[in-house]
């Protein structure tokens, strides 16, 4: 077990602000933030290249800052692909097998099993400049896991790879992850839908800070704070200001989002929280398009709508052009709440 | 069109050419004339506009009081242009090394300051080094000998050398080390292992720079040696008397720049292989 006790750096960029968590051998762990908001300085403290000012780390009760990096037993894949460029893929898997002091023989043929299991039976001899960039990252990938790490780290390991080839990792990674089923697995991400694919649990970073840990589904579902609520929303949640007058609930200009089954807190100012599914084409509210796009098979619509502005995910491909106005309907079931200063106070009625 | 380009582009690269070797061709030939062919005007082709005759050449091999002595000088520019260029290098590459990857500080001196401390070594005009240097070498009894020349031409190539790789480390991703180290090396080991394996290139450029400063020195090479330890520009020079040997001293010039010549044929041979093309981004 991993556990952190107040972890601060001084790290000019983004220091780390009192950082607790626990960490439990066999799970995936995702760490979702935005850029700059410390999933990367968080790693490379757990991994000792970068220093902590205060607070404490264990590894099964033993204080791992007092270890050395090289004794640490952890592994690390980094977001740029990593390899040694003087050696050949095979002798690249192979060199922290021959660091702990294994045979020549034996670290090769292990090495060779873990090209095979990221699917790069065939390459041994290749040097990595000779391969692409998604083949560079498997060598990466296969150097981390044939280590059988104690903890293993990886920080955005899909980014520079193109579309195509980051959904065909991610597919696979799950199964890559499990030959290291007996370690902490920390995966960072700035994309929602990898963190909740891959992610065991999910740990939500804000500004250096820890904002969110738990369960994916619930706190995609229940997230909260505001920044929570916005960092783990892809398209992206719309929050707009409201309040709830004699117990009704209105948009700040005197839109009524209509009957739901939300408990509403006191009267008093609100953020009311829309989700890309909570609006659809159809219904009686006047929207202009300010912004159309495509993600995959869906598309997603920026409205200005007469309550603020909101983005719309609509199903399947539709040809909108800037500044067409047309006719949205808003889920009131579908809303949030949050408090002024950016509490979840969403409550339904059975 | 793309025709009269590249007519105009070889006819460049041909003056440039013509512009660059004529030195070593107006040397060569030279070096194939007598006394008359010298003072009688420029020319090049020899039994054409000159009769040929080896006496230059024959002078640097013969021997007695006829020949010159080249081989001494040789000898003594290359263990001093070699023993100073390695020890340079090593030097430099761990100095270079040390000051790419760690925060160094002491009061207000940083890293920027150390490395301009080294480079700012090569800033003075070498004359204001010249009498420090002699006073100091004559303290220690190193005038004129090959491990005073050592000690002033390593003060004078390891500039270079941190220079050159300095930029060279700057190069390499500072996550190679990390990894190395998460794989388990030490920091040493981590240098060892896998930086040092991925900087030939950049040595080899350092070593070149090193070889031809060293090799090429004249000033310091006069001001600090008598008779004892002549090094080639030196002995060059000195066949300079009353009569100036023309002959003798283009043969005894192209023999000095020979070794340097094939020093950069086979870096260029080793650079086209492709072995020292960066292997970073």
């Amino acid at each position: 077990m991993l556990t952190l006790e107040n972890l601060s750096t001084s790290d000019p960029k983004v220091p780390l602000q009192s950082l607790s968590a626990h960490f439990e051998a066999g799970k995936i762990y995702t760490i979702l933030g935005r850029t700059g908001a410390g999933k990367t300085e968080l790693l490379r403290t757990l991994i000792g290249l970068d220093e902590i000012s205060e607070g404490a780390v264990h590894l099964d009760g033993d204080d791992l800052l007092r270890t050395p990096i090289r004794a640490r037993q952890m592994a690390m894949v980094y977001q740029q692909f990593i390899n040694y460029p003087h050696l050949n893929v095979l002798d690249n898997v192979a060199f922290p097998l021959r660091r702990k002091g294994q045979g020549k023989a034996v670290a090769r043929a292990r090495a060779k099993e873990a090209l095979a299991l990221v699917g790069l039976a065939g390459f041994e001899t290749r040097m990595p400049p000779e391969l692409s960039g998604g083949q560079q990252q498997r060598v990466a990938l296969a150097r981390a896991i044939v280590k059988h790490a104690r903890i293993l780290l990886m920080d955005e390991p899909l980014a520079n790879l193109d579309y195509k080839l980051r959904e065909q990792l991610r597919e696979e990674f799950p199964r890559l992850l499990h030959e290291n089923a007996e370690g902490i697995i920390l995966y960072s991400t700035t994309e929602p839908a990898e963190a909740m694919q891959l992610g065991d649990e999910l740990i939500v970073m804000h500004e250096g800070r820890i904002v969110a840990q738990g369960d994916p589904g619930s706190l995609f579902d229940a997230p909260p704070t505001v920044d929570v609520a916005r960092v783990i929303s892809d398209p992206p949640i719309s929050i707009c200001a409201g309040e709830v007058t004699d117990g009704v609930l209105q948009f700040a200009d005197g839109f009524l989002p209509g009957q739901a089954d939300l408990i509403l807190p006191p009267d008093g100012p609100v953020q009311i929280a829309i989700r890309p599914d909570a609006l659809s084409i159809g219904g009686d509210i006047e929207a202009r398009v300010s912004l159309a796009e495509f993600s995959g098979s869906d598309t997603i619509v920026h409205l200005n709508l007469p309550f603020g502005n909101a983005v719309m995910l609509v199903d399947g491909i539709h040809e909108f052009h800037n500044g067409d106005t047309l006719n949205v309907a808003l889920d009131p079931n579908a809303l949030m709440l949050f408090s002024q200063s950016g509490n979840n106070i969403t409550e339904r009625a059975d | 069109m793309r025709r009269t380009y590249q007519t105009a582009k070889y006819l460049c690269l041909l003056g440039w050419s013509t512009f660059v070797v004529f030195p070593f061709l107006w040397a060569l030939s030279t070096s194939f004339k007598d006394a008359n062919a010298v003072t009688s005007g420029a020319t090049y082709i020899p039994w054409l506009e000159f009769e040929p005759s080896t006496k230059g050449w024959q002078s640097l091999f013969a021997s007695g009081s006829q020949g010159i002595n080249i081989v001494t000088p040789f000898i003594n520019s290359t263990m001093v242009t070699l023993i100073a260029s390695v020890i340079s290098l090593i030097l430099g590459t761990l100095a270079a090394y040390g000051l790419s990857r760690y925060q160094f500080r002491a009061g207000f001196v940083k890293n920027s300051d150390i490395t301009f401390f080294f480079i700012s070594q090569r800033i003075m005009p070498p004359i204001v080094l010249a009498i420090p240097f002699f006073l100091m070498l004559k303290e220690i009894g190193g005038l004129d000998t090959i491990a005073g020349l050592v000690l002033v031409y390593i003060a004078l190539l390891l500039p270079i050398a941190v220079w050159v790789m300095i930029d060279f480390f700057g190069s390499i991703p500072p996550e190679l080390d990390e990894m190395a180290m998460i794989d388990g090396c030490t920091p040493i080991g981590a240098f060892f292992r896998v930086i040092l394996p991925n900087s030939v290139a950049g040595i080899v450029v350092a070593g070149m720079f090193c070889l031809i400063f060293g090799w090429n020195d004249f000033f310091f090479a006069f001001i600090l040696t008598f008779t004892k330890t002549q090094l080639l520009p030196v002995a060059i020079v000195s066949l300079n008397s009353s009569v100036t040997p023309w002959w003798s001293l283009s043969a005894f010039a192209l023999i000095s720049v020979t070794p340097l010549a094939l020093v950069a044929v086979v870096v260029e041979r080793f650079m086209s292989r492709g072995s020292l093309a960066g292997a970073f981004r």
